[in-house]
């Protein structure tokens, strides 16, 4: 049999921060939800909720516009008929793509909302009255501070806290993790979730939520979007568009006096039409970000909500963008949490060899972490396989807090091992002598940062095993890439500087915080923020709880306190802190994709220019078929095939907004190179192509 | 192009980049109060302004006191330029009897409308002129009203700039300076030692200064001609320092005696970009990072590169149905070559072209030759500097905050792309800084586009008010065709970018024009000031960020061609339909033979 010592968590593909398989993902396509996402675009053309999305809402007074003007068209008999609806409707198409976008997203969180709201069942809960007496009410019924009485069986009916007993609780509804979790009264796992199923034992709660304001009933709210507020960048991106689409409209309306005045000096043509004229505002506005922009917002809430974690707000998410310095406990964060034995160093003239077997035989009976690594180590190592012990030629000795230490007498051997005073006391006792190698020993594992266990057998000391924390497999690779992102990691613990330093040098941390305590953590919070910085952290403790508070993104783990949770802005329902790692990331991943949709917006113009201005002036200034360098076939087609590669462009980046761009944790610099290369000069170019194709297919089908 | 040409304008480009980082030290010890070789001499003139005006220097304002400070100012000056203007007939140092019964014949009237617009002209720093020097204004309205608004309009853009600088300087402050204090040392320990020294040289040249009635003389042919005099130099070397660009003659730096040779030419060009490139350093030292200074210097010269290249080739290469014809068009040892059509013979083409390009980018406005008579592409260049917003140098203190402006967008816009909230200079760029860059953005453009669109189709009744015996607006122009349209479009752009050089070739002299232009000045000058300092009272208010691997590095060459990109998109996109109706058609038409 095989074990494997160290990584609870193989290292993933290094510079790909973000895991592909999630629990809560769905795919991108779904039947269901693209069905409510096409029926929600036709509700969504109601002008007074398009009125939130002013580019959006220009499009539809564009298209509202050419549509009474076919009316026209169809009483004269005009020649443009036929252009003119097909103008209108791709209008209507780009509306309804925008709006499809949207709606696409919000069907993703409000699928998710439905499963969580089945399991929201009015369960019956047992309230203790007054002289221990419970009577059954319906869980709607509980107010915060009544108690109620929970066993194996029942659901949970509020939120609370476990104020007597212990018991396994199943919490799969919030988490999606079918193992039972334990909940108990006192201490950092006394908070209970509404909703979720005790498994055995008895408990005794404290309701600490009214309800429809229970953990559930926020969730659900918060995955369906009832509750969304534009985050402060995408309202300041709201009046960038808005403000280009101002600009824009002014370009385009005085160029009806300004071709007016060219068709009277050239003499020849005319004023171009309303269609034209719309049609080029709404290729110049910017509808791809314009369509797109809530999406984005929702999907990158969404893609948390994949990730396990449940954000507060968007603002949130936004921010943990904007982070700078990530807290980072170390236990169970950067290490895995136990002590492993790493090295065995044998003393005067004993073997490596004779030292691993005493160090394994003694370890035989240890069930602790550190025992087991003890008996692992000797077999990777030493290739000592585990040997079945029978009690009658074995008398195990177990750990005491007195003699701290454990081991086994077999026949005359008597194997100890325990803390390095200890040992030397042993041996003494047995009549031997300590050589001092021993205490030089243990105290260069001390300064190392680890802890020495010294091994003896009977009155010969034989050497000391090196227990050190292990630092969790993947975890320098991913803390290298979050420096290389511009964020330093700060790790936080309760060990000593000795130790602290020790482990965070292994682990590549930038900085740490020794002897920890929770004010020091808020103190750090507080210096680093004046500083200009902003701070991430995890926490799950009642006494974490204005460290959250303070924290610009608090991470706050499912398992922890209510006071924990309601403190910090987003909550793990995983409960891994390591977690934060990937929520900065899809912070950041979200604002790039805002930021790279709106240039590639805004580059597309400079194309739509060079199809559209030509085909206007076409009657007016022959010459300026000069600037149709894409070679369409004629001004209709040119402008059917501006505006239908302008509708196209929103169905065609859905995917991208509601997925994110690719996100890699790289430096400032190289981001912006990169991004710009491909949404900034790829939009400038994209278009051509685009359009050049769309007008032969437009020609090619006789429509213009 | 020659390399005579080409030469030239190296060495100028390399002169106001050696002059940048001396210029912007000098300025930023001043703003921040510190003591200069100069204030021996000139902080007792500095404490008596202080003391005469009543203004507490150590006092700070808060933006919207600095922004109510810099109105109040600016109204009380127009109502002192206006009524100067009006009074004139009525004031001393007025030899040739403007606006009297004794007025000569060729006089043109100070109408209100006339007064008002040049009052709007000279407060707003644009200088645009509507009347013609030698033969409408007074000495004294030259000098008190129009030189004094030379050093104070420009003052006020450097005040503003600083007060800029300082909301990015700042952290969690709320005030952003004192604009009196401001203003006070702009004027005197800058503008004044920097004008005497310029004037004193001007005048060694042979720039004329005195208050001599004009000369009669007498000519080869024996006809009497009439030669204008006046307090040139003095006004002169602030024009150009100050990037006001209004001159004293109509023919401004194309006379003899405003700008005499290629020396002087040489000069003022330098003058120009001075103060401007200068600030660039000023506002990198005071943010703490002089590399963010030489990233907006960079752009700008890039732009600026651009531009005078794109314009000294057109010239060069000349018309080509002229060349059909056999003329010589090719530059030889003999003969300039190219398009010497309305270009001073002693400047010839590099100089012209690097001067239209320097005045059109520094909305200054001073001219040495008729942009009117350009190539089409050759004229398309200074339209677009003005309508890129005067940022490529730009006016003194204007042109930094308008590529301030633009940063402000560039950052916004492509910094989301590095994952994090857009910052610059450690402050983020939230909503408020967006709504008051587009706010900027949008005043200027609507009313170049608005005020062009009017123009070019509204029609008056014949000799009535508005627009005199012209009747449609389009009755000014000089030409027809496209070229009429960008004669139209050039001055409101050059009018809503305090540029105020004039593309001419239109008689802009009726109300109708007076007031929309003088509107698309105060606009041009105001709805962006106001906004600008808003938006350092907010940043002023903002923390400072810690810059880590993670910030959108701001001056290396990657922000530079991103900056350049904004400028040069933005304008684009705004102004290419108007540009494809003017130049650019007109370019092509031309190509076919055909001109206007």
């Amino acid at each position: 049999m095989h074990t494997q010592t160290a990584p609870v968590r193989a290292a993933s593909d290094p510079t790909d921060l973000l895991p592909k398989k999630l629990a809560h993902s769905r795919p991108l396509w779904d039947r269901e939800i693209l069905q409510r996402a096409i029926r929600e675009s036709f509700v969504k053309l109601n002008p007074v909720q398009l009125l939130k999305n002013p580019v959006i809402f220009v499009v539809e007074v564009g298209a509202v516009i050419t549509t009474l003007l076919l009316i026209q068209d169809f009483s004269r008999g005009s020649a443009d008929a036929g252009f003119n609806v097909q103008i209108s409707l791709w209008l209507w198409f780009t509306v309804l793509f925008a709006n499809f976008a949207e709606a696409m997203a919000e069907a993703r969180g409000k699928a998710q909302a439905d499963t969580l709201r089945k399991t929201k069942t009015d369960s019956m809960a047992k309230r203790v009255i007054s002289g221990g007496r419970t009577e059954k009410v319906s869980a709607s019924q509980l107010r915060a501070g009544d108690f109620v009485i929970c066993e194996a069986g029942d659901i949970i009916p509020g939120d609370g806290e476990v104020v007597e007993g212990i018991a396994t609780v199943d919490e799969s509804v919030i988490t999606g993790e079918s193992a039972p979790v334990i909940r108990e009264s006192g201490g950092d796992r006394s908070a209970v979730t509404g909703g979720t199923r005790v498994l055995s034992d008895e408990i005794k709660i404290k309701i600490t939520s009214n309800p429809g304001e229970t953990f559930l009933d926020r969730m659900i709210a918060l995955v369906e979007g009832a509750e969304r507020q534009k985050t402060p960048n995408e309202i300041a991106l709201n009046i960038l568009i808005a403000g280009l689409t101002l600009i824009f409209l002014l370009a385009v309306v005085t160029l009806q006096p300004f071709s007016q005045y060219a068709a009277a000096s050239a003499g020849s043509g005319a004023v171009p039409s309303v269609a034209v004229l719309v049609s080029l505002l709404v290729c110049l506005i910017p509808t791809t970000i314009g369509g797109l922009l809530s999406a984005i917002g929702i999907a990158g809430m969404d893609r948390v909500m994949q990730h396990n974690v449940l954000a507060m707000s968007g603002k949130a998410v936004e921010a943990s963008g904007d982070v700078n310095t990530l807290l980072l406990d170390k236990t169970g964060t950067i290490t895995i949490g136990n002590r492993q034995a790493v090295e065995l160093l044998p003393i005067g003239g004993v073997t490596e060899q004779e030292l691993a077997e005493a160090a394994q035989l003694s370890s035989l009976a240890d069930e602790t972490p550190e025992g087991r690594s003890v008996v692992v180590l000797a077999k990777q190592k030493y290739g000592l396989r585990g040997r079945e012990l029978s009690h009658h030629e074995a008398h195990f000795i177990p750990f005491s807090a007195y003699t701290r230490m454990s081991g086994v007498d077999i026949n005359s051997d008597h194997l100890r091992k325990g803390a390095a005073d200890s040992i030397a006391q042993f041996v003494k006792e047995n009549g031997g002598t300590v050589p001092p190698e021993l205490r030089e020993i243990t105290e260069r594992i001390s300064r190392q940062g680890g802890t020495p266990l010294a091994v003896a057998n009977g009155r010969r000391a034989l050497g000391v095993i090196h227990l050190k924390d292990v630092v969790k497999g993947g975890m320098k690779e991913r803390l290298a890439q979050l420096r290389r992102m511009g964020i330093q990691t700060v790790m936080i613990t309760g060990d000593n500087p000795l130790t602290a330093a020790a482990i965070a040098a292994e682990a590549g941390v930038d900085n740490f915080l020794a002897q920890a305590s929770p004010a020091d953590k808020l103190n750090y919070i507080k210096k680093e923020q004046a500083e200009g910085r902003l701070v991430a952290m995890t926490g799950d403790g009642t006494n974490d709880a204005p460290a959250l508070a303070q924290a610009d993104v608090g991470l706050a783990m499912n398992t922890g306190t209510m006071a924990a949770k309601e403190a910090g802005n987003m909550v793990d329902l995983d409960s891994n802190p390591t977690k934060l790692i990937e929520v900065v990331a899809i912070g950041k991943q979200l604002l790039i994709t805002r930021g790279a949709l709106t240039t590639f917006s805004i580059a597309n113009d400079v194309a739509k220019y060079f199809a559209i201005i030509p085909a206007m002036f076409m009657a007016t200034y022959p010459a300026l078929g000069a600037l149709n360098i894409m070679g369409l076939h004629n001004p209709k087609s040119a402008v059917l095939a501006a505006v239908i590669f302008n509708a196209l462009i929103i169905i065609a980046l859905v995917p991208l907004a509601l997925r994110g761009v690719k996100y890699r944790p790289e430096g400032a610099g190289t981001l912006l190179r990169r991004n710009l290369l491909i949404y900034g000069l790829g939009g400038l170019i994209a278009p051509f192509p685009g359009i050049w194709v769309i007008d032969r297919v437009v020609h090619v089908l006789g429509l213009a | 192009m020659t390399g005579n040409g080409l030469f030239q304008i190296l060495i100028y480009l390399v002169m106001i980049v050696a002059l940048a980082k001396p210029m912007g030290v000098f300025m930023g010890r001043v703003f921040a109060g510190e003591r200069t070789f100069l204030h021996p001499l000139l902080r007792p003139l500095e404490r008596l302004c202080y003391a005469l005006a009543g203004v507490r220097e150590e006092a700070e304002q808060r933006w919207t006191q600095y922004a109510g400070s810099v109105l109040s100012f600016s109204f009380f000056s127009f109502l002192f330029v206006y009524a100067l203007q009006r009074l004139q007939g009525m004031l001393p140092l007025n030899p040739a009897a403007f606006s009297t019964h004794r007025a000569p014949a060729n006089a043109t009237a100070m109408t209100p409308d006339l007064a008002f617009n040049t009052a709007v002209s000279f407060v707003t720093n644009t200088n645009w002129q509507s009347y013609v020097g030698e033969t409408t204004l007074s000495y004294l309205v030259q000098m008190a009203a129009l030189t004094v608004q030379n050093f104070a309009s420009a003052a006020a853009g450097v005040a503003i700039a600083i007060a800029l600088i300082r909301g990015f300087a700042r952290q969690q402050a709320s005030s952003i300076g004192n604009f009196w204090v401001d203003l006070t040392r702009a004027v005197v320990y800058i503008f004044l030692p920097l004008s005497l020294a310029g004037a004193l040289f001007l005048c060694s040249q042979g720039v004329i200064q005195n208050l001599a009635p004009y000369t009669q003389a007498t000519t080869l042919e024996g006809k009497t001609q009439v030669i204008a005099q006046g307090p040139v130099a003095s006004q002169e070397a602030i024009k150009m320092i100050g990037t006001n660009g209004g001159g004293f003659f109509n023919a401004n730096s194309a006379h003899p005696f405003e700008n005499p040779t290629p020396l002087t030419n040489f000069v003022q060009m330098l003058m120009i970009f001075l103060i401007p490139a200068g600030l660039t350093y000023t506002f990198g030292r005071m943010v703490g990072d002089t590399r963010q200074g030489w990233a907006l210097l960079a752009a700008m010269s890039v732009l600026f590169l651009c531009g005078v290249l794109i314009v000294y080739a057109a010239e060069q290469s000349g018309n080509p149905n002229l060349s059909k014809i056999g003329v010589l068009s090719a530059a030889s040892d003999t003969q300039p070559g190219g398009n010497m059509e309305g270009k001073e013979v002693r400047f010839g083409i590099a100089a012209t072209a690097l001067f239209a390009t320097i005045t059109t980018a520094a909305s200054c406005g001073a001219v040495i030759g008729m942009h009117d008579s350009f190539t089409p592409i050759g004229g398309m260049v200074p339209l677009f500097n003005m309508q890129s917003g005067e940022v490529i140098f730009g006016g003194t203190g204007a042109g930094l905050y308008g590529m301030l402006l633009f940063a402000i967008l560039a950052v916004f816009i492509a910094g989301l792309m590095v994952g994090r909230t857009p910052e610059y200079l450690g402050k983020k760029i939230e909503a408020k800084e967006v709504k008051m860059a587009m706010l900027a953005l949008i005043a200027t453009s609507s009313v170049i586009l608005l005020f062009t669109g009017a123009s070019s189709v509204i029609s008056f009744a014949k000799d009535s008010h508005w627009n005199g015996s012209y009747g449609a607006a389009t009755g000014n122009l000089n030409n027809g065709g496209p070229h009429g349209f960008a004669e139209i479009l050039y001055a409101y752009s050059s009018g809503a970018g305090n540029n105020g050089s004039a593309f001419a070739g239109i008689s802009a002299n009726t109300p109708w024009y007076n007031l929309t232009i003088g509107l698309s000045m105060l606009v041009g000058r105001f709805l962006i000031i106001i906004p600008m300092l808003a938006a350092a009272g907010s940043l002023a208010a903002k923390k400072k960020l810690a810059v880590t691997t993670g910030t959108l590095p701001t001056h290396g060459p990657l922000f530079v061609t991103l900056l350049i990109g904004t400028v040069i998109i933005v304008g684009a996109l705004t102004f290419f339909p108007a540009l494809s109706l003017s130049p650019i058609v007109e370019h092509f038409l031309m190509l076919e033979g055909r001109l206007f």
